[in-house]
């Protein structure tokens, strides 16, 4: 065998024992939510699926109310997801394609958003949810994340590329600068307002300490709570079949979308790193 | 660079004003506040309100537990962001080789990006449960100790980081594949070329042409272990035991809504802008640094 070829095998080898240690933990999720209760006190652990799964899954799901909690992340995180790209696409078609006066200001203005993470206001911001009367409503889940630094870059840096001959072209024409924009420019990011879905539906439906707090009526919590609901229900040891059974349906919605748009997620990530 | 559009006064304006809002309502606003409360103090019922200057802080600094915690939260993330980077530069540079299956092997690694670190938290839980986890029973087996993390603290703090890191690898791996395919081959084929061993070529040169991705996640990573993380904390050790994952986070949390004290947790939330902004600062300066020279 040539030295090249047991390089490659070698890398090759490599990865796949790092692949399996990876996977091993989710692996291991799985078959916990496959066993009756017997079997998941078993030590040492089992590690053949059993045949407990849909049982365990429909247990977690009555437990805390699954359903709804799947429902309010749904809600919240496709609203956030679509509220996010089209502000995002707004500001940047703003800042690329006009002068006006202070933008040199407002761009780090909006930049700040990254500055600024919940922990540092927590206090005042839930404060401003109680005085708005949103708490425990979709509007405390939704409206406080509607702008995103992540988008703004991802739109603008695309928009500069963009030669001016379109814009151009599309005065020539009579169409003003919003038809330009929904009948070109729009049309032309497909890939962006693709890679943005993803990232910020992900972000979204795993977002946690925020609906912890503005939260607390079981009806508006969200699935992410649901983990925590699960484990700390009043039975003296944690019931690792069902809890696991649940956490494979909550991890289930942000799993799939990255999965399926993993193309524009992994073309969107390029971008952001070389603006 | 020219408008494209010009002549349009007020439009730019109506376009942005969404976004401006949403910033300074939700976050502006709310950011003075806190750094306005964090020097006042709150009677207990919220009858009065008194300026004490930087009272607040010197408590802080004075509180052994908020410098415990500090400190717990500078080892927690220096592990979460030297383990995770280190490991997820390898394994991106083993993808990005001239191999079969780049694509198999890009697609296999980013899926623990879209777990949340409360369900990373729960899968470390349960590798680690004293009494069923996977985890407990290998170490049992190899080392003869049967870690408890619901006792003893150090394990407690490196389980928590090992599960941060490996939440965070899917992420880590994306941008340094990203940032690896970025890197111009001819340095590289140069240095080989000139006879440099990679050991050296991955120094000298691959590392350094790295250097914004490194800075960009150092960033995103320290955001990860400082704030983020806040999920996988509560499911996994709520802080404890006795306060040995309780990193700063965690504290502010429990100082602010379930202690209720008020004025003190705002001047924790004060005291931790200031660090993000420390961390920003010094990506902006590697960023443009880069930019100079490769211009």
């Amino acid at each position: 065998m040539s030295k090249k070829t047991l390089y490659k095998i070698g890398v090759h080898g490599t990865l796949i024992l790092i692949l399996a240690a990876v996977a091993f933990p989710l692996y291991f999720t799985f078959v916990m939510g496959t066993l009756n209760h017997q079997e998941a006190y078993a030590f040492p652990p089992k590690l053949i699926p059993g045949n407990q799964l849909f049982a365990n899954v429909a247990e977690a799901w009555q437990r805390v109310n699954l359903g709804r909690l799947m429902v309010n992340s749904a809600v919240v995180a496709l609203a956030v997801t679509v509220g996010k790209i089209i502000l995002s696409i707004l500001a940047a078609f703003a800042f690329t394609h006009f002068h006006f006066r202070g933008r040199i200001l407002l761009f780090p203005l909006c930049m700040v958003t990254q500055m600024l993470p919940l922990p540092v206001r927590i206090i005042p911001a839930y404060s401003l949810m109680a005085s708005f009367g949103w708490l425990n409503t979709y509007y405390a889940l939704i409206i406080p994340y509607l702008a995103s630094t992540t988008g703004l870059l991802l739109f603008r840096q695309f928009f500069l590329t963009v030669p001016d001959e379109l814009p151009d072209a599309a005065r020539v024409d009579g169409a003003g600068p919003l038809r330009y924009l929904w009948h070109v420019l729009i049309p032309l990011s497909r890939t962006n307002i693709a890679a943005l879905f993803v990232i910020e539906f992900v972000y979204m439906w795993n977002e946690y300490l925020w609906p912890l707090i503005v939260t607390t009526d079981p009806k508006m919590r969200v699935a992410q709570i649901g983990l925590k609901m699960l484990i700390t229900t009043e039975r003296t040891t944690a019931e690792w079949n069902i809890i696991m059974a649940g956490t494979l349906v909550i991890m289930l919605p942000p799993l799939v979308i990255l999965i399926l748009l993993r193309r524009q997620f992994a073309q969107g990530i390029a971008m952001q790193s070389t603006k | 660079m020219e408008a494209r559009f010009p002549g349009y006064r007020l439009l730019p304006y109506i376009l942005i004003l969404p976004s401006i809002a949403v910033i300074i309502v939700f976050l502006v606003v709310p950011f003075a506040m806190a750094v306005q409360q964090s020097f006042y103090r709150t009677s207990p019922f919220g009858t009065t309100t008194l300026f004490v200057g930087f009272d607040n802080y010197s408590q802080l600094f004075s509180a052994p537990e908020y410098v415990q915690s500090l400190l717990t939260t500078l080892v927690f993330a220096a592990l979460v962001i030297g383990g995770g980077l280190a490991l997820s530069l390898a394994i991106a540079i083993l993808v990005t080789r001239k191999i079969r299956g780049v694509g198999f092997y890009q697609v296999a690694f980013i899926w623990t990006y879209a777990l949340s670190p409360a369900v990373a938290g729960i899968i470390w839980a349960l590798l680690f449960d004293p009494s069923v986890g996977l985890g407990t029973y290998l170490i049992q087996q190899l080392t003869g100790y049967r870690i408890n993390m619901r006792v003893s603290g150090t394990p407690a703090l490196l389980i928590a980081a090992a599960a941060a890191v490996w939440n965070m690898l899917g992420y880590n791996i994306c941008f340094y594949i990203a940032g690896l395919q970025n890197v111009p081959k001819e340095f590289e084929e140069a240095a080989r070329v000139d006879g440099a061993s990679p050991w050296r070529t991955f120094w000298r040169i691959t590392f350094p042409m790295l250097s914004p991705t490194t800075a960009f996640l150092l960033f995103t990573n320290t955001i990860y272990a400082f704030f983020q993380v806040f999920g996988l904390i509560d499911i996994l050790t709520q802080g404890g035991p006795g306060g040995a994952t309780e990193i700063l986070v965690y504290k502010l949390y429990r100082d602010g809504f379930i202690r209720l004290r008020v004025n003190y947790a705002a001047a924790q939330s004060v005291l931790l802008f200031l660090m993000v902004a420390a961390m920003a600062l010094f990506q902006l300066r590697v960023t443009t640094r880069r930019a100079e020279y490769s211009r």
